[in-house]
């Protein structure tokens, strides 16, 4: 009951939102919380550290972009188009990645990241380190205009919330259990004769389809896709997102997502003193609290979070 | 006279530069091996620390005019002394849990420190005069002394590092307290201090690097964070549990960089990205690695 209440104030709020606050913020913490869930389904519920998942979310935006810029495509086919190469390359990836245990995952995909990130940097469509610049936001289904930001949002609304219910499927299907005793308790997991490789390389190619479509989104909402969003930097970022809002929890990554935007977008003339407060925010939550935001609220018992 | 269809002047340069990056690779894999050794530890802070190093050796040069020769000395011991009182305050906090908390706290680290330094130098570069101008003409390249320099030094102290690991005491100690370390405590040997020393020797390392790649690249906020990257590959490929194999995968790759430039300039920085998929692909315990 009290839950149904909460998600009947916070559909409310959502719808409200732009109403009060820029609509391109609130699409942009949209999207960097639907990246962050999906980086959240690898880390936090299977324990896969991925350093390097921009190469999907920045990844996802070119695709997007060259797909309705250059080949004139709908957006909502770009979109597609993003998810079904980011796919490819998750499974491809994905399969590499995880010969090596450990902390070798995140170093691996670390390194994959910056070659994805040369290959964008020189390939002919990406425009280099300018990006790449004007991408059309055709009508929606083909009828509807969402050139404004303010109807935009609304579009990214539905496209973000289809993302986060998919998410919450996986994590709470008979395959989402799996994961986390894959996470707990590998070994045993093996013994039942589950394949364990096969199920983490499945959870990151997931992962990285649902990173790719939110990154699309975000290209369609600047109507750009920067280099930047490809490079380790937003790698960190996506890592602070998740741990700051409660790792291995559901609305974690939001809230996390939420706070690290605002914070940059509060922060957006002094660049350097983001990546500082960054840092500190980090050794805070990894020295003091490892349940995040999200745990920190639970601890009040005012409300209880998933 | 050419090679491959390629001058052996260009062919040689090339290779030269790729010896020179190598030995960075080298150099700053090396110490990533042996924090791991000891400490379970994938130090992110490296490339910052790498950074810092250039930075104090160029501060020293421009505010107090200490000279090359002084900053070499001086910046590693400063750099060195910040290590272990991160090692001392932060990262024994976290040392029996997980991995990825080492490497996240570091990382955290690597973006205060390059944060700060961008807070206060800016992101362009800044220059460091060449304290051994000239060179030697070869007669098909010329080659400046100091970059004849910087690959004897690191051949020095990477052979020098892997003698005192190996084949000492000392290193004895660091092999067996990685193993047991309850075990070698209960032999009387301060196994906290030992990590502590072992956590700043890696980072010292870094920083010697640091001010050996001051005169050559310029020195600039990401230059580490870039370093760090290449480097990790170079790691993964060799196994991080191996000295000799870090020190050997890190010249090959430069190498390996050196000759891509020569026969497809474009793919020069993806190399030995391209190289570690292969070696995954091929060797996926890593290619120096004991049995894991």
């Amino acid at each position: 009951m009290r839950s149904s209440l909460i998600m009947a104030a916070l559909v409310v709020l959502a719808l409200a939102a732009p109403f009060a606050v820029y609509p391109v913020l609130l699409m942009t913490i949209l999207c960097f919380a639907l990246f962050a869930a999906s980086f959240n389904l690898l880390l936090g519920y299977v324990g896969l550290l991925s350093f390097g998942h921009a190469m999907f979310f920045g990844g996802g935006a070119y695709i997007t972009g060259y797909l309705v810029r250059d080949l004139k495509w709908p957006m909502e086919l770009g979109l597609v188009g993003a998810v079904v190469v980011a796919l490819i390359a998750g499974l491809f990836l994905g399969t590499i990645a995880i010969r090596r245990q450990g902390i070798y995952f995140a170093m691996i995909t670390l390194a994959f990241s910056q070659m994805i990130y040369f290959i964008f940097l020189q390939a002919p469509f990406t425009g280099g380190e300018n990006g790449l610049q004007g991408i059309p936001r055709t009508p929606l289904l083909g009828i509807l205009p969402v050139e404004t930001a303010f109807s935009f949002y609304y579009a990214v609304l539905v496209a973000v919330g289809l993302g986060l219910l998919l998410i919450y499927r996986i994590v709470y299907s008979p395959f989402g259990e799996l994961l986390r005793a894959i996470r707990d308790n590998a070994v045993r997991v093996d013994s039942l004769g589950f394949d364990v490789n096969r199920h983490k390389i499945l959870a990151f190619t997931l992962s990285a389809a649902l990173a790719a479509f939110a990154g699309g989104l975000k290209a369609l909402v600047f109507q750009f896709a920067p280099l930047a969003d490809v490079s380790w930097t937003v790698s960190g970022e996506v890592i602070l997102m998740t741990l700051l809002g409660g790792l291995g929890t559901f609305s974690g990554p939001l809230f996390g997502a939420a706070i690290i935007i605002l914070l940059n977008d509060t922060l957006s003339s002094a660049g350097e003193w983001a990546l500082v407060l960054q840092g500190v925010i980090f050794l805070i939550v990894l020295v003091f609290f490892r349940t995040g935001f999200v745990g920190l609220l639970s601890r009040t018992k005012i409300i209880k979070l998933v | 006279m050419d090679i491959f269809g390629v001058s052996p002047q260009l062919l040689l340069g090339q290779l030269l530069l790729g010896l020179i990056n190598g030995s960075f690779y080298a150099m700053l894999s090396l110490g990533l091996a042996v924090i791991f050794g000891l400490m379970n530890v994938v130090n992110f802070a490296h490339g910052a620390q790498y950074m810092l190093g250039a930075f104090v050796a160029w501060l020293l040069l421009t505010m107090f005019g200490v000279p090359y020769w002084g900053a070499l000395v001086i910046a590693p011991v400063v750099i060195a002394l910040f290590g272990m009182a991160l090692e001392r305050f932060l990262l024994r906090r976290l040392q029996n849990e997980d991995h990825l908390f080492g490497l996240l706290a570091t990382y955290a680290v690597a973006l205060i420190v390059e944060g700060l330094v961008l807070h206060g130098y800016g992101s362009s570069g800044l220059p460091y005069t060449n304290p051994i101008p000239g060179g030697v003409m070869l007669g098909f390249m010329f080659l400046p002394y100091y970059r004849l320099w910087v690959v004897a030094i690191s051949l020095v102290l990477c052979l020098g590092t892997w003698l005192l690991i190996e084949r000492t005491k000392l290193g004895s100690y660091l092999r067996a307290a990685n193993e047991r370390s309850e075990l070698v405590e209960a032999f009387g040997i301060n196994v906290p201090k030992l990590v502590t020393l072992t956590y700043g020797f890696g980072v010292g390392l870094a920083a010697l690097g640091g001010v050996l790649a001051a005169p050559i690249y310029s020195v600039s906020p990401s230059m580490g964070t870039n370093m760090i990257v290449v480097v990790f590959a170079v790691v993964v490929i060799g196994g991080m549990g191996s000295i000799a194999g870090a020190i050997v995968s890190g010249y090959a790759l430069g190498l390996a960089e050196g000759l891509t430039k020569v026969f497809y300039p474009a793919g020069a920085n993806m190399t030995i990205f391209a190289l570690m998929i292969l070696a995954l692909m091929i060797w996926p315990s890593g290619l120096f690695s004991k049995a894991q």
